[in-house]
């Protein structure tokens, strides 16, 4: 047996390879550049067209169509998940009757585009003018913000019913077995067993809605709703200035990855206990 | 060769007067409608229709190759090893993806607007310069269907395995060659239903492109609504006309779906 009787002396670590420049390297810095130079582009842009006086003047008024915009969508989320359980239970029952009349429900919503629909609402009930004054629903439906929220509601029920009830049947029928092998009685089972699991798949849909709603909700600007995107509109329409559009865009992009984010941390949060 | 091509456009529009199924010789606002407001010609409003349904359909098919070529690509680029590449396609659908349909069609329409009215000044047309609704609807719903489409797409890659590249290898295949033999195939048959997805939530999102003047089903059904004051029945037809774009798109994606499957065993 032989060993060492001298340390070998320490090598200086091997010259670093030279990266070879590609053509996906050469893609990707042009690319890069290309959004770089945009960016610069627009920030002088806006730059050159700056006042404070519009600043002044239509700042104030980009944040109350924030406000309504936010909460369009948050009441209409609510009412909607509210209306949404029974068209979900009519999608999942046995009886014939029911399934087809939730089934039709939510495939008219989701068929259709929001804008017809809100359109179908705020100009079609006109001609039922008569009938809903008799009821008394008059002063609601001729208003543009209450049309809207009536459209969104109904809309947004029919995608959270399917998110529901995709959710619902995608936990395993081991689980309904093992609650009935245990002895729990049904409504038992559902709610501390199948519901909990089925929330949890349920969760990432959920916030994809909210941002489908969020961003779905600056159609309500075309029917003289003064949300971010009606005051952007009217904006431009006074000044044409271009900056206008680009303004409500950062902050729909900052809506949206605020949620985003959010959404994401509750995710990682409520799922701690999956993780191996 | 002038009369050659005159003739044959003739044909093909002869041909699609005869097999229009609203207004042609069996169409059924022809058939049935003929009395109401839906008649075909002057009297109604059914050829007008009938002329939205086509603009909402064909500007949904012009579209879809667009988006389709542009996310392939993007999605390609953010599996790249090439961080830069990853980081500037990443930043294209964080923005398309969290802009709302309609402010982007805005932003494309009027910013290509000024951008085409500085060039077409600094080259001395001075002049108003009018951008093409159909063209400026094209671009924006395309950029944001690529946007949604690559990311599809990439989840779809994701699922393929490894050993796939490395057969193509092994069998000596170009790059190119394994993309498109092996690769796509399996691609397509993976993305085909979240592709499905995307396509009808372009044919919601072409309604759209009425706002800015382009005159699809909604333009049409609004024009007439407001004319007619009947606005419940024409915009019940505008919601019926796009449920059966829906149900015609899902009868082709369920048959297409069977066919990327045909080579699966019949379990």
């Amino acid at each position: 047996m032989s060993h060492a009787e001298t340390m070998l002396p320490a090598l200086p670590p091997p010259p670093e390879a030279l990266k070879r420049y590609t053509f996906s390297r050469l893609l990707g810095r042009a690319l890069l550049g290309v959004w770089l130079a945009a960016s610069v582009g627009i920030f002088l842009f806006a730059a050159d067209s700056w006042s404070p006086e519009k600043f002044a003047k239509y700042g104030p008024s980009f944040l109350s169509g924030l406000r309504v915009t936010l909460t369009l969508v948050a009441i209409s989320i609510v009412l909607g998940g509210i209306l949404s359980l029974p068209i979900a239970y009519g999608r999942m029952t046995k009886n014939k009757v029911l399934s087809w009349i939730a089934y039709g429900y939510v495939y008219f919503f989701r068929g259709t585009p929001l804008i017809t629909q809100l359109f179908l609402v705020y100009y079609g009930l006109g001609s039922f003018r008569p009938y809903l004054e008799a009821v008394g629903l008059w002063s609601l439906f001729k208003d543009a913000w209450f049309c809207a929220l009536f459209t969104f509601t109904l809309n947004t029920a029919a995608y959270q019913a399917e998110i529901l009830r995709g959710a619902i049947e995608s936990v395993p029928r081991g689980q309904h077995e093992g609650a009935a092998a245990l002895g729990l009685p049904k409504r038992v089972a559902f709610f501390k067993i199948i519901l909990p699991q089925a929330m949890i798949v349920a969760l990432r849909p959920y916030g994809n809605e909210i941002i489908l709603m969020i961003k779905g909700s600056a159609i309500v600007a075309i029917v003289t709703v003064f949300d971010l995107m009606g005051e952007t509109r009217r904006a431009f329409s006074r000044t044409y200035d271009f900056q206008m559009y680009l303004w409500a865009a950062v902050l729909y992009l900052i809506m949206v990855e605020i949620l985003r984010n959010l959404w994401a941390w509750i995710e990682t949060r409520l799922t701690r206990h999956l993780k191996r | 060769m002038q009369a050659a091509f005159a003739a044959l456009s003739s044909i093909v529009s002869w041909f699609a007067s005869m097999i229009d199924p609203m207004c042609g010789p069996i169409g059924i606002f022809r058939l049935f409608a003929q009395d109401t407001l839906l008649a075909c010609g002057d009297t109604g409003w059914g050829d007008e229709i009938a002329y939205g349904f086509m603009i909402t359909a064909s500007l949904a098919i012009c579209t879809l190759p667009i988006g389709l070529f542009f996310g392939f690509f993007i999605a390609l680029a953010k599996q790249s090893e090439e961080k830069s590449l990853r980081l500037a396609t990443n930043i294209y659908t964080t923005i398309f993806r969290g802009l709302p349909e309609l402010l982007t069609l805005f932003i494309v329409y009027y910013g290509l607007q000024i951008v085409a009215q500085q060039v077409m000044a600094a080259i001395g047309y001075e002049g108003q310069v009018e951008i093409n609704a159909f063209i400026a609807g094209m671009i924006a719903l395309g950029v944001v269907f690529s946007a949604y489409c690559s990311e599809v797409l990439l989840s779809a890659f994701k699922a393929i395995s490894r050993g796939q590249y490395e057969a193509g290898d092994a069998l000596g295949l170009h790059r190119g060659k394994t993309m498109r033999l092996i690769i796509l195939p399996q691609l397509v048959r993976i993305a085909l239903p979240g592709l499905g997805n995307l396509w009808m939530a372009l044919l919601k999102d072409t309604a759209l492109v009425s706002v800015i003047g382009l005159p699809d089903i909604l333009r049409q059904t609004g024009i007439a609504a407001r004319v007619t004051k009947n606005a419940f029945e024409f915009f019940s037809i505008a919601c019926l006309l796009f449920l059966i774009l829906a149900m015609l798109s899902s009868l082709v994606f369920s048959a297409l779906e069977r066919w990327t499957k045909r080579s699966e065993t019949v379990r």
